[in-house]
């Protein structure tokens, strides 16, 4: 019970976290599964999201500049992927990673720009950012909140995938890209479709992670996209339910390393974690199993 | 073929020289201050670690991020060993001076640097190497950042100072010395590169299965490549800790791997004088000459340019590599290298042409 | 007893619920052309990449010149097998990498034509000297194996002579004709110094003028090169006139084996293969 009492905070914290990195990875899982594309710059648009809101929220009310923000965002995530990633489909594979890299780059050094290298503080939202105490320990009620936006958003975007005919497509392409092309499956439309949703979902998550982590920096998108990243390769990449669970996995057990006092390593875990499931379960929890032909 | 090949050399050495005898002038000229001396040990030493990425991205195939964690492994380990015993207490203040009470010669130390970068690859090319694309990048990206979690972790501070700046070893102060390192490994890789390896390290790259087909054992080749190119990136480590004369862990940040991709990507990927030519381009433009766009006061005429502010420059350049990403995929110099004796040819047929 | 230099003991390979190649049990002797046929998907390929290390097998073992090169059995038959013996430990898999096969002497062409890309004629088959270097990659850096490195280059240069292709050897390999990149892929088998050849297709796509070319090039570099040859092939002409066995697989198992001849006058085979073609 004693390590229940004093750990209770640090997996609070990790479940919520969790929820956040897990709205990420699905923006990574869903383009890696389409266009086998790791998009390094996905982590970069969830800094982006925070940014909308913390400047359309000095003009404008909380109410409309959160969901303003979330709608530019997925804007953005379609106008990176028509710039940056369209014209590069019949390209190698590396050309397109070089380009999210590019991508990357070119978002943080906008970003650094506009903000003038100072850290920008994102507003606080009444009622989710308030205090509120559990078994004991305080936190803001966004920790209490984010698993259940998270499970609810996963729900409708599964049914999606699921019943929709875009959903179908997603689908369709991501098993066969090609044999999905000649079926009269419009791929751009379905790629749009996919960078629009992983936006809006990193958009999300944006602002349930800032609310309670304030300070935005230029480079404060990298870290959690790569654990985002990460939680996807762990789940088995293409799967969003194990995106989901590689997620909160990955954020409880980095909150509990803190809590352990060994902060320094709370972000290489995930590396080790990364490199453990490369090595012994190359496809991850749920991934397929691929056979090289010759 | 051979005569061509022995010109080439000879031109290659008479303009390795030219460009040294450059540098001696200029440096008796300009003052030592100059923006051109930073751009040029910069410069070099960024080019040894663009052409040691390209060894294994251009030349073997391998899809690796991890430069930036080996080239701190190899500013450590410089940093660390050449210390002087007298400048430990005060840099290890936290530490009672550290653990390492002995300071090694300078060349040694680059040396070094470059063998426990090339050995930490071994180890981790081990789990990792097999892995396809992607995969094997994202794991490098991870180790790398692993290593510099290591090397923050104030319970081995005593080795490595913990979080905190080394300072205080032997630094360079010709922009000669950068360049005569970097020259000489860079022409290390080319040799090697033009070796029986070499051209495995390509078949490798051009078709895997063929080249495991046709004997060529994959595993142990693409160690050989990892371990080669992390050594080159280790010394390229130890050479910047030199030029920044302090060397911190958190510096080494994934951010850098990228820096160095983009630059290999400029250059285009599979030509070392590409990769050479554009690390001078990449470092001259961020540190040099796009300095103008930070400039608040600029005016054309009387109008007061007010988007130029700090942080312009980084956005112009950024836009620019996109652009050279998206328009330009091959790069500066594509796959081929620069050559006195093409050149020479390509002038001889516009001749003939002209006539 | 003749010579064997290569001998396939109930080969099974298995992917998931399919089964590529079922038992399959064949050999062939030095000095012989022996050709695999048989309708397409019918395992011919997974065969092959069996023997070369690709893959492997489910069950069996494969012996090269009378020495076991690859060997897997299911747990339970590995632990009859071997009861008693390997200190107790039942389990012995043979399963070598495709390079170290290479370097036994067996050597491959493939189906679809696979050189690299961005090389020269000459790089094509010089790189696949490489695995018979003695030099190691500091000799090499630093040239001191320059004696090597020149009888290599001859051997190379003296390859591309015999097969032909030596007034086109610096040229990019993919700019030559189908045929000729064929050619160019048996030229760099040739150079790994193989006792025994494996051709995937090697008359693909080639006319019947040029399979007659063929026809005659694999019986010269047979004797040229002492070689023992087993192929792939679908162009009858080529395999009746060339062969002097024939195995014939069907839905990944073997269905007749036997001369020319005799495979002709196969009622199995008729029905399941060449009565179609006949047909056709």
């Amino acid at each position: 019970m004693g390590f229940f009492q004093t750990n209770l905070p640090y997996l609070l914290a990790g479940i919520s976290t969790g929820g956040q990195y897990a709205l990420i990875a699905i923006g990574y899982t869903m383009v890696y599964g389409i266009l086998r594309l790791i998009n390094f710059a996905h982590g970069d648009v969830f800094m982006c999201a925070a940014l909308m809101v913390i400047y359309s929220a000095s003009f404008l009310p909380l109410y409309i500049s959160v969901p303003l923000a979330i709608i530019a965002t997925a804007l953005l995530g379609f106008a990176i992927e028509r710039v940056a990633y369209k014209p590069l489909r019949t390209a190698p594979r590396m050309s397109a990673m070089i380009s999210a890299i590019g991508m990357s780059y070119l978002l943080q050094n906008l970003a650094l720009y506009v903000t003038g290298g100072l850290t920008k503080y994102y507003p606080p939202i009444p009622y989710i950012s308030d205090s509120i105490e559990i078994f004991g320990a305080m936190t803001k009620r966004v920790t209490v909140i984010t698993p259940i936006v998270t499970v609810v958003l996963i729900f409708a975007l599964v049914s999606i995938i699921k019943y929709t005919k875009i959903g179908i497509a997603m689908r369709a392409v991501s098993r066969d890209f090609e044999t999905a092309q000649l079926m009269g499956v419009r791929i751009n439309s379905v790629i749009s479709a996919t960078f629009v949703i992983g936006s809006l979902l990193a958009a999300v998550g944006s602002t349930l992670f800032f609310s309670n982590y304030t300070g935005v920096t230029p480079t404060v998108g990298g870290m959690p996209g790569l654990k985002a990243f990460v939680a996807a390769v762990f789940g088995g990449i293409g799967s969003i339910p194990g995106a989901v669970i590689g997620a909160f996995i990955i954020g409880i057990c980095e909150n509990l390393i803190k809590g352990l006092g060994w902060t320094t390593f709370s972000d290489a875990f995930t590396f080790v974690l990364l490199i453990i499931v490369l090595m012994f379960m190359p496809t991850g929890l749920f991934g397929e199993k691929t056979i090289d032909r010759v | 073929m051979d005569s061509n090949k022995k010109r080439d050399l000879a031109a290659s050495v008479i303009l390795i020289a030219l460009l040294f005898l450059i540098i001696t002038v200029l440096e008796q000229l300009l003052p030592k201050t100059s923006m051109i001396f930073t751009v040029l040990k910069k410069g070099s030493i960024y080019a040894l670690v663009a052409v040691s990425m390209n060894l294994l991205n251009g030349f073997t195939g391998l899809f690796s991020l991890g430069q930036a964690g080996f080239m701190l492994l190899g500013a450590y380990t410089y940093g660390i060993l050449t210390i002087p015993v007298s400048a430990r207490a005060a840099v290890y203040q936290y530490y009672n001076g550290g653990i390492v009470q002995f300071a090694l010669p300078v060349f040694a130390a680059i040396l070094l640097a470059g063998v426990v970068a090339a050995f930490f690859a071994y180890l981790i090319g081990l789990p990792v190497l097999h892995l396809k694309s992607d995969y094997l990048a994202i794991a490098t990206l991870g180790f790398a950042e692993i290593i510099r979690a290591i090397f923050q972790w104030d319970k081995i501070g005593a080795l490595t100072n913990g979080s905190n700046l080394l300072r205080k070893f032997p630094i360079f102060h010709s922009t000669l010395f950068p360049f005569a390192v970097s020259a000489v490994c860079i022409g290390i890789i080319v040799l090697l590169i033009n070796s029986t390896y070499g051209r495995a390290f390509k078949a490798i790259r051009d078709d895997e299965v063929a080249a495991e087909a046709m004997g060529i054992n994959l595993a142990h080749h693409k160690r050989l490549a990892f371990t080669i190119s992390s050594f080159f990136a280790g010394i390229s480590g130890a050479l910047l800790a030199m030029f920044q004369t302090t060397v911190q862990a958190s510096q080494f940040k994934s951010a850098m791997t990228y820096e160095i991709l983009l630059i290999v990507v400029i250059g285009g990927v599979g030509s070392i004088t590409g990769s050479c030519i554009s690390s001078f381009l990449f470092v001259a433009c961020s540190e040099w000459w796009l300095r103008f766009l930070d400039n608040s006061d600029t005016f054309i005429g009387s109008i007061h340019l007010s988007m130029l502010r700090p942080g312009f420059r980084k956005v112009v350049f950024s836009v620019v590599i996109m652009a050279i990403v998206l328009l330009y995929q091959k790069g500066i110099m594509g796959d081929k290298e620069f050559s006195i004796s093409k050149i020479r040819e390509k002038l001889k047929k516009k001749k003939a042409e002209d006539e | 007893m003749s010579d064997r230099v290569l001998e396939l003991k109930d080969i099974t390979l298995q992917f998931g619920g399919v089964v590529a190649v079922n038992s399959l049990s064949m050999h062939v002797d030095r000095g012989e052309i022996v050709s695999l046929i048989g309708p397409n998907g019918a395992g011919k390929t997974t065969a092959f990449n069996a023997i070369t290390g690709v893959y492997v097998p489910t069950n069996g073992c494969i012996l090269f010149e009378g020495k076991k090169i690859v060997e897997n059995y299911p747990h339970g038959k590995m632990k009859k097998l071997y009861a008693g013996s390997d200190n107790g430990k039942y389990t012995q898999h043979i399963e070598p990498t495709p390079d170290a096969i290479t370097k036994l002497g067996v050597a491959r062409t493939f189906q679809n034509i696979r050189l690299w890309k961005t090389q020269s004629v000459f790089d094509n088959v010089l790189i696949a000297k490489h695995l018979r270097r003695t030099s190691n990659v500091f000799t090499a850096t630093f040239r001191l194996n320059a004696a090597e490195e020149k009888k290599q280059r001859e051997e190379t240069a003296e390859l591309l002579n015999i097969l032909g292709l030596y007034s086109v050897k610096d040229q990019n390999c993919t700019t030559l004709p189908y045929g000729l990149q064929r050619r160019l892929e048996i030229a760099r088998a040739l150079a790994t110094e193989p006792k025994l050849l494996l051709l995937d297709e090697p008359a693909a796509g080639m006319n019947p003028q040029e399979t007659l070319e063929l026809t005659e090039f694999i019986g010269k570099i047979r004797d040229d090169f002492k070689l023992t040859v087993c192929m792939i092939e679908h162009h009858m002409d080529l395999v009746m006139n060339i062969s002097d066995r024939i195995y014939v697989l069907n839905f990944g198992a073997l269905i007749a084996k036997g001369t020319p001849e005799e495979i002709q006058a196969n009622p199995t085979v008729i029905a399941a293969y060449l009565g179609e073609d006949k047909n056709a």
